[in-house]
């Protein structure tokens, strides 16, 4: 059977609470703030917003059914993805359909953490069962070892170089210059980069993301009441999702979109060489590579020469985590898988914290989550594209 | 090529000793299947019965066919080293205190990708042999060498957190009159060890054993009667902060039962050997071992108790006896638990009756001191927690896990 498209929904509002390293505010605090934040900008009543889509690490012992109450709202349609850094494509797609089928009226899809001193190691210490058992007691180094292991893989099986991945660590910097919260905005050179101190061989410190509080969040409606309310918005050409795929891979050298890129394209109705914009995961370089693969823009192993000639900043020829990403900007935890979501929605609403984009008219964000033993389990991507009006 | 150990320094007085740390020791039920494996020194991973595919992590149903019949199967230990990392930060107290810390993935010859401690001189893309360990915290763990034993593998610093070598580790072995006293003084000798006490009782008794052990080098006999709380604690005051490895033989055996031979004094002998004896040693001991688990690369790791199998079933033959050993057995467990705050092991040795004069009129096969002894510290450096020795301690304790019912009516013939 064919795909239904997701004709008539619109993505508005996108909305970023600024981030700290630290924060003495609870998840509440920021998911709070970020609803706040959208209906001010809708223009919109609280109790108007029908259907929410939330994803924390931090709101334990809640999860979205406590946040209703804390916030005094009596949503209709209610959903709760713990997925991660993948979660953002997935509540896009979800929100939409809800809207579409008529199950929701407005959706507010919102990604939020807060960091307190020790929160950061807390989760990771109790992140999942396969990790507890068989990662975490093996040096505690958290993502930092797993994506070692991964970026070791990938540089011997491809002949990757440090300096490839430096490219678009320093790309990301350049672009977070003009971004007011993001974390890191010193303009960063490859010989900082390559010289940096080690974490967990061959990575180092700009390879990683830094944990810190914050939220990103969007709404999902139907065209009319986005028009009706007077409110910039995308359209959605394709959404798609992938949860542990290729584990017969012994280690992770390729993700859920390798499997779903073509569908994801035919549904879309475009390819990969008519996107403008490109948001990618970003917690570490590695990931990226894969996603410029995986998601066509070149072939498997490729992605060190397909970046090489090309400029990844706003005003180059492949614009490419416009913000910053999660690399300068900070890993908000859940909010960094909504990050690239309501980054190519700024883009193509002219709402950019930074630079823009020039003539921006498709943006691609892809998602990718869940370390939960050896490997990311979760993948997603949607293609945003600007509203004709 | 690793490096080889070198001795440890004299300690510096002033300097505070390194406080002890665990690493994570958060685990499932299903994972501590791996702990059982390791604590007898199989290298087994679940196994599903129905579609033969080997699972690592440890779970509750078949990721190939949702079986659940998983059981635990001895496997291949093979493996190729696919990815490596080495960290020089970590979120955990134990690892920042011993960075770096080198980790890969191994994909074993049976299957799954399994996340490894990697021996120092394994290569990325090479052969490796993987085997259970039991780390500080007293859980599994999974460790790779390189396939064939290198040079120095012993003396690699991050694994041997996660050994128990007597190599350059000092030693107090509590009775040195017996012949396993003198077996288990020369085995530890072998194994490397800097120094071996060794304790004498009732000194106008002379032994030949102790005679010998006197001609060994490295070795102090020490005064230490466990039966005296006097003893013990002046002893302790005496190199209690010295003893890295602590062995508990003592050994007081009697034959005769309850109705056949009614001897309280008997009884009373044993347990005051056997089990008020082990509190003495814990008492005394104990804190200043538990204390020293972290101290630098010889610090104190292990507690080795020299129990008959008898303490896992009453021999009728020797009814006291069995009895002052099950006391023994079910107290180290509550030692086990109280020093593994200092991440320091609690390892039990299980004898069947060994050639002596005291086993007479025991049956055969019957166990060479000497012989006995070697095993014993070959399983201590192995890492295994429960060591049954001989094919009588190894046959009690099969029919114990298959039928308690049956041993308990048959044992006595």
């Amino acid at each position: 059977m064919r795909r239904h498209n997701y004709e008539g929904v619109a993505v508005c509002v996108p909305v970023t609470v600024p981030y700290s390293r630290y924060s003495l505010k609870s998840a509440h605090w920021f998911c709070g703030r970020a609803l706040a934040d959208l209906i001010s900008k809708a223009g919109i009543e609280k109790n108007e917003v029908d259907g929410f889509c939330v994803s924390s690490f931090t709101l334990n012992p809640d999860s979205a059914v406590g946040l209703t109450q804390h916030l005094g709202v009596s949503p209709r349609w209610l959903d709760h993805i713990p997925m991660g850094g993948a979660a953002g494509g997935v509540a896009l797609r979800r929100a939409a359909r809800a809207v579409q089928s008529g199950d929701a009226e407005i959706v507010a899809c919102m990604g939020a953490d807060t960091n307190h001193v020790d929160t950061f190691r807390q989760t990771i210490a109790t992140f999942s069962q396969f990790a507890n058992d068989a990662v975490y007691p093996y040096g505690s180094g958290g993502p930092n070892s797993s994506f070692a292991f991964l970026t070791d893989y990938y540089m011997r099986e491809y002949g990757a170089t440090r300096e490839d991945f430096g490219k678009i660590c320093i790309a990301q910097r350049e672009n977070a210059l003009d971004v007011p919260h993001a974390m890191m905005k010193r303009p960063l050179n490859m010989e900082q980069y390559l010289n940096a101190r080690i974490i967990a061989e061959p990575l180092r410190l700009f390879d990683c993301v830094m944990p810190c509080a914050g939220a990103e969040a969007f709404l999902v409606m139907s065209i009319e009441r986005a028009k009706s309310l007077d409110l910039d918005y995308a359209t959605i050409l394709s959404t798609i999702e992938r949860h542990n795929a290729f584990p017969e891979d012994p280690v992770q050298i390729r993700a859920g979109w390798a499997v779903d890129a073509d569908d994801f394209y035919e549904h879309a109705g475009i390819g990969p060489e008519d996107i403008d914009v490109f948001q990618a995961y970003d917690d570490y370089p590695i990931i990226c590579f894969m996603q410029i693969e995986d998601l066509g823009f070149c072939a498997k192993g490729e992605a060190a020469a397909f970046i090489a000639d090309r400029n990844l900043t706003t005003q180059g020829d492949f614009p490419y985590n416009t913000s910053g990403g999660q690399l300068s900007a900070g890993q908000a935890g859940a909010g960094g898988g909504y990050l690239g979501i309501v980054e190519t929605l700024r883009q193509l609403t002219d709402q950019t914290l930074g630079k823009a984009v020039p003539n921006a008219v498709h943006g691609l964000a892809s998602c990718f989550g869940m370390i939960n033993y050896d490997r990311g389990l979760c993948t997603s991507a949607a293609i945003l594209k600007r509203s004709a009006a | 090529m690793t490096r080889k150990l070198s001795p440890p320094k004299r300690k510096n007085p002033i300097k505070r000793t390194r406080l002890p740390t665990m690493p994570p020791g958060n685990r499932s039920r299903e994972a501590h299947g791996l702990t059982a494996m390791a604590a007898s020194g199989r290298f087994a991973l679940q196994t599903c019965e129905e579609c033969e595919a080997v699972q690592y992590p440890p779970r509750q149903i078949c990721s190939n066919c949702l079986s659940d019949a998983l059981e635990w199967r001895d496997v291949s230990d093979g493996g190729t080293l696919l990815a490596e990392t080495t960290l020089l930060h970590s979120n955990d107290l134990f690892f920042r205190d011993r960075l770096p810390w080198r980790l890969g993935i191994v994909v074993a010859d049976v299957g799954p990708s399994i996340v490894v401690h990697l021996a120092e001189d394994c290569v990325q893309g090479e052969r490796v042999r993987m085997s259970l360990d039991i780390d500080r915290a007293g859980h599994a763990i999974v460790t790779a060498r390189t396939e064939k034993p290198s040079t120095n593998e012993e003396d690699d610093l991050q694994l041997r957190e996660m050994k128990f070598n007597p190599k350059d580790r000092r030693v107090l072995i509590v009775d040195g009159k017996t012949e396993l006293g003198l077996g288990l003084a020369k085995a530890f000798a072998d194994a490397g060890a800097r120094k071996i006490f060794v304790g004498e009782a009732q000194p106008w008794r002379v032994s030949p054993h102790l005679e010998e052990i006197r001609k060994m080098e490295n070795v102090n006999i020490m005064p230490l009667d466990v039966t005296d709380s006097d003893s013990v604690e002046e002893l302790a005051a005496m190199i209690g902060d010295k003893v890295e490895i602590m062995v508990n033989n003592s050994y007081h055996l009697r034959s005769g039962g309850l109705i056949d031979r009614f001897d309280l004094n008997v009884a009373h002998d044993e347990m005051e050997i056997h089990y008020h004896g082990l509190i003495r040693l814990a008492g005394e001991f104990g804190p200043v071992m538990r204390a020293r688990g972290s101290d630098g690369h010889h610090g104190s790791v292990a507690w080795l108790n020299v129990f008959s199998a008898y303490a896992w079933v009453n021999n009728p033959a020797l009814g006291t006896y069995s009895a002052s050993q099950a006391a023994a057995l079910s107290l180290s467990h509550c030692l086990r638990a109280e020093l593994a705050e200092g991440g320091v092991r609690v390892v039990n040795a299980f004898i069947g009756p060994i050639e002596d004069e005291w086993n007479q009129l025991a049956p055969p096969p019957k166990l060479v001191p000497e012989a006995t002894a070697t095993r014993i510290v070959g399983a201590l450096k192995k890492g295994i927690e429960d060591i049954p020795i001989g094919a009588v301690a190894e046959e009690i304790i099969q029919r114990m896990v298959e039928n308690p019912k049956e041993i308990e009516r048959a044992i006595k013939s």
